[in-house]
C-alpha cells in the first residue's frame, strides 16, 4: 500500500490519508451490507476516529502487538490485514480472519500479532499486559499497544492494569481513544476526573493528550511513546477524538446534540490532513482521485471476495474449542 | 386488556415500583439518558429524575456492589446490568456478599436488591454477549433466580421480587423484549416459587424456562400433529425450583425432556434431569432426555449460531427417542 502515492512519490503522509481512506470507505461499505443484511450482530464504527488507528499503528513494529476492542475495524486493517479477510469475517465466512466465527467484535490475527477485538469493556487491558510480560521475560525488545475507550477507564480492569504495568515496568501502550461518549453516557457522567491523562498518571506511568483528529500528531506522538515503552516501562496516550456515528448499527443516537456532531465533522481527519497535503503541494485533485480510486477497487474487490466466501461446515462447529476435542462438544 | 411488549410490560413494572416505594430507585449503565440500551427504561427517567433512575459508568462490580449496600441500608434497589457476559465483573458482589450476608451474619442482615440483566443468545453477538448464564447463579444458595418468559411474567415478577426480603436475579431473555401479545389492566399477582403449564398433554413433559419456552411450544406443536400430546412447563425459577410440579407431570406422562438454552455439563437442565431421576425413578418410562446449546462459545455466524442452539426440530426429535 506504501510508495507511489502522488507528485511527492514516497511522501508518508500520503500512506496515511490512504490508509485513513481505507477504512472509512470500508465501513461506509459495511453499512450498507448491514442494511442488506449480509452484516449482523453488533457493528461499530470507527468513522471520525481513523487517525487514532493509523497514527498509532503506524508507529509501531511489525513484531510489535496489538490488542483491540469491539470497535476495531480501522486498528485491523491498518495494522495489515487484509480488506478481503475482515470482509468475509463479517460476513461469517471461514475465509474470515477468524473464520467467521468472531465478527466484527473479534477479529483477530496471528500473522500480524493482532491480538483481538475484545468485546467485553476493559477485557483487554489484562491480556496486554501478559503479552508485555511475557516480552520482558524473554527478553524481547516489543512493545504491545493497546487500545480502549473512554469508558474503560471506569472499570477497575483499567485500574488494575495500569497499576500492574507500572509496577512491574512492561512494555505496554496504554491507548485510550476518547471519543467523549461510552454508549450513551457523556464522559463527564462517568468520570470523576475526567481528564483521563490526569488520572492515568496517578500510576506513575507517563501520559499525555494527543489531538485524535490530527493523524501526523497522534503518529509523532505514538512514535515517541513507542520509542519510550521499547527502552522500559508503560506509557499511556489519551487520544481526543470522536465518533461521528452512532454506537453502533443498534443505537439511536438520541444523547447527543447534533451541533455537537457537526461540529466535530469540521475536524475531520481525513480532510484535515487532505487540506495539509494541498497547501504543501503534496497533493494535487488527480493523485487524490487515483488513491479514491484504488480505495474503492480494493472495497469491491473486498466486498465480491466475501460474497464469493463459503460457510463453515456445521459439522466443524466443535473444533477450537480445545486443541483436543472434548466429549460434550456435540450439537444439541 | 392492553396489547403490549415484554419490554413495555417490563417498564410498565418498573414505573409502578417507582412509583409505589420511595425506596425503590433503578440502577445501571444507560438505564437514564440512553433509555437502557434495550430500551427497558425509556422515558423514566423524564418521569423519576436522576436520583431515582441513575446512570452509571462502566464499573460493573461497584454498582452492583452499591446496590448490595443501599439494600443493606434500607433502599430497594433495582439493578441493571445490561447483559450476564458483563455480570461476570460483578461475580464477586453477586456471589460473595449479596448471597452470603444474610447467612454469614448470623441473620442481623439481609440484601433486599433484584438485579435485572439480559441473556441468550439468537442475535449474531458471538462469544462474549450471547450466554446462558443463568444456571450457574441458580448454583447458589442465598440468591433467587427467575427467568420471565411471558408478557405476564416481564410484568408480574418485578413487584414480588421486590418484596423479596433477599436477593433476586432476573434473567430477561434478549430475544423476547420484542414478542407482543396481552397484558390484563390489573393483572394476578405472580407466584414467585410456582412453576407455570404452558400447554397440557399426557404423552410426555417438555421442561423449560426463558428463551426456549417458545421453541418447546412450538415442539409440542408439531408432535401434537404426530399424535403426541407433550405437556410443556416453564420453571419460571431456577432457584428454587418448583420440583412438585414437573414430578407431578412426570408422574402421568412418565417422559421428560428438558430444554435449556445453557451448556449441558455441569447445568441446570444436568439439575432438573437429577431430580427427576432420584425422585421420580419409577415414573419413567425412558431415560431422562435433555437439549441444550453445543458446548461451544457462541460463534458468530448465523449458520453456526442456528446449529449450536436448542431448535424445535431438536426437541421434536429428542421426544420421539423417548417412545412417546
Ligand atoms: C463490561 C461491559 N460492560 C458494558 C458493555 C456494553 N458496552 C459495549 S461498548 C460500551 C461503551 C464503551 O465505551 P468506550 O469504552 O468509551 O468505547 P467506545 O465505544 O466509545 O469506542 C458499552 C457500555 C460491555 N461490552 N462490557
Ligand atoms: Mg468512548
Amino acid at each position: 500500500m506504501t510508495g507511489g502515492d502522488g507528485p511527492a512519490g514516497g511522501d508518508h503522509r500520503l500512506h496515511l490519508l490512504r490508509q485513513m481512506l481505507r477504512i472509512r470507505r470500508f465501513e461506509e461499505r459495511t453499512v450498507e451490507l448491514y442494511s442488506a443484511t449480509a452484516i449482523r450482530g453488533f457493528l461499530h464504527l470507527d468513522i471520525g476516529e481513523e487517525a487514532c488507528a493509523v497514527g498509532v499503528t503506524g508507529a509501531l513494529a511489525p513484531d510489535d502487538a496489538v490488542v483491540a476492542t469491539y470497535r476495531e475495524h480501522g486498528h485491523a486493517l491498518a495494522r495489515g490485514m487484509t480488506m478481503r479477510a475482515v470482509m468475509a469475517e463479517l460476513e461469517g465466512k471461514v475465509e474470515g480472519v477468524s473464520r467467521g466465527r468472531g465478527g466484527s467484535m473479534h477479529l483477530f490475527d496471528a500473522a500480524t500479532r493482532f491480538y483481538g477485538g475484545y468485546a467485553i469493556v476493559g477485557g483487554g487491558l489484562p491480556v496486554a499486559v501478559g503479552l508485555a510480560l511475557a516480552d520482558k521475560l524473554q527478553g524481547l525488545p516489543r512493545v504491545t499497544a493497546c487500545f480502549f475507550g473512554d469508558g474503560a477507564v471506569a472499570e477497575g480492569e483499567f485500574h488494575e492494569s495500569m497499576n500492574l504495568a507500572a509496577l512491574w515496568d512492561l512494555p505496554v501502550l496504554f491507548v485510550c481513544e476518547n471519543n467523549l461518549y461510552a454508549m450513551g453516557t457523556a464522559l463527564a457522567r462517568a468520570q470523576s476526573e475526567p481528564d483521563l491523562a490526569v488520572k492515568a498518571a496517578a500510576y506513575r506511568v507517563p501520559s499525555w493528550a494527543v489531538d485524535g483528529m490530527d493523524v501526523l500528531a497522534v503518529e509523532e506522538a505514538a512514535t515517541r511513546a513507542v520509542e519510550a515503552v521499547r527502552r522500559g516501562g508503560p506509557h499511556f496516550l489519551e487520544l481526543r477524538t470522536y465518533r461521528f456515528r452512532a454506537h453502533s448499527m443498534y443505537d439511536p443516537d438520541r444523547y447527543r446534540e447534533k451541533s455537537e456532531i457537526e461540529a466535530w465533522k469540521e475536524r475531520d481527519p481525513i480532510p484535515a490532513l487532505e487540506a495539509v497535503l494541498v497547501a504543501d503541494g503534496a497533493l494535487d485533485d488527480d493523485t487524490l482521485a487515483r488513491i479514491e480510486a484504488e480505495v474503492a477497487a480494493e472495497v469491491d474487490d473486498a466486498v465480491a471476495f466475501a460474497e464469493a466466501g463459503t460457510l463453515e461446515p456445521v459439522s466443524d462447529v466443535g473444533s477450537h474449542v480445545t486443541a483436543t476435542p472434548q466429549a460434550d462438544g456435540g450439537l444439541p | 386488556m392492553t396489547t403490549t411488549t415484554y419490554r413495555e410490560a417490563m417498564r410498565r413494572a418498573l414505573r409502578e415500583a417507582l412509583a409505589g416505594d420511595e425506596r425503590v430507585f433503578l440502577m445501571g449503565e444507560d438505564v437514564g439518558a440512553y433509555g437502557g440500551c434495550y430500551a427497558v427504561s425509556l422515558g423514566l427517567l423524564e418521569e423519576f429524575g436522576p436520583d431515582r433512575v441513575r446512570d452509571t459508568p462502566l464499573s460493573e462490580s461497584a454498582f452492583v456492589g452499591a446496590g448490595i449496600g443501599a439494600a443493606l441500608a434500607g433502599m430497594r434497589p433495582v439493578v441493571e446490568i445490561m447483559t450476564v457476559n458483563f455480570s461476570l465483573l460483578a461475580l464477586d458482589q453477586i456471589v460473595n456478599n449479596a448471597a452470603a450476608l444474610r447467612y454469614m451474619s448470623g441473620g442481623q442482615f439481609h440484601v433486599p436488591l433484584v438485579i435485572r440483566m439480559t441473556t441468550g443468545a439468537g442475535r449474531q453477538l458471538a462469544s462474549q454477549h450471547s450466554h446462558s448464564l443463568e444456571g450457574w447463579y441458580a448454583h447458589v444458595p442465598g440468591l433467587r433466580i427467575l427467568a420471565p418468559a411471558t408478557i405476564g411474567d416481564a410484568y408480574g415478577m418485578l413487584a414480588p421480587a421486590l418484596d423479596d426480603p433477599d436477593p433476586v436475579l432476573i434473567f430477561e431473555h434478549g430475544a423476547l423484549y420484542g414478542m407482543k401479545g396481552d397484558l390484563p389492566d390489573d393483572p394476578d399477582p405472580v407466584d414467585l416459587t410456582s412453576a407455570a403449564v404452558r400447554r397440557t398433554g399426557d404423552d410426555l413433559t417438555i421442561v423449560t424456562y426463558g428463551g426456549t419456552l417458545g421453541t418447546a411450544l412450538d415442539a409440542a406443536e408439531r408432535l401434537a400433529g404426530e399424535g403426541i400430546g407433550a405437556e410443556v412447563i416453564d420453571l419460571r425459577s431456577l432457584r428454587p425450583l418448583d420440583m412438585p410440579a414437573v414430578l407431578a407431570s412426570v408422574g402421568r406422562t412418565h417422559r421428560a425432556v428438558v430444554v435449556d438454552e445453557g451448556w449441558r455439563s455441569g447445568s441446570l437442565s444436568a439439575e432438573v434431569s437429577a431430580r427427576i431421576t432420584e425422585d421420580a425413578f419409577y415414573d419413567l418410562d425412558a431415560p431422562v432426555a435433555r437439549v441444550c446449546s453445543a458446548e461451544v462459545p457462541m460463534p458468530y455466524a448465523k449458520h453456526l449460531e442456528d446449529a449450536v442452539l436448542p431448535g424445535a426440530d431438536d426437541v421434536v426429535t429428542a421426544a420421539r427417542s423417548l417412545g412417546a
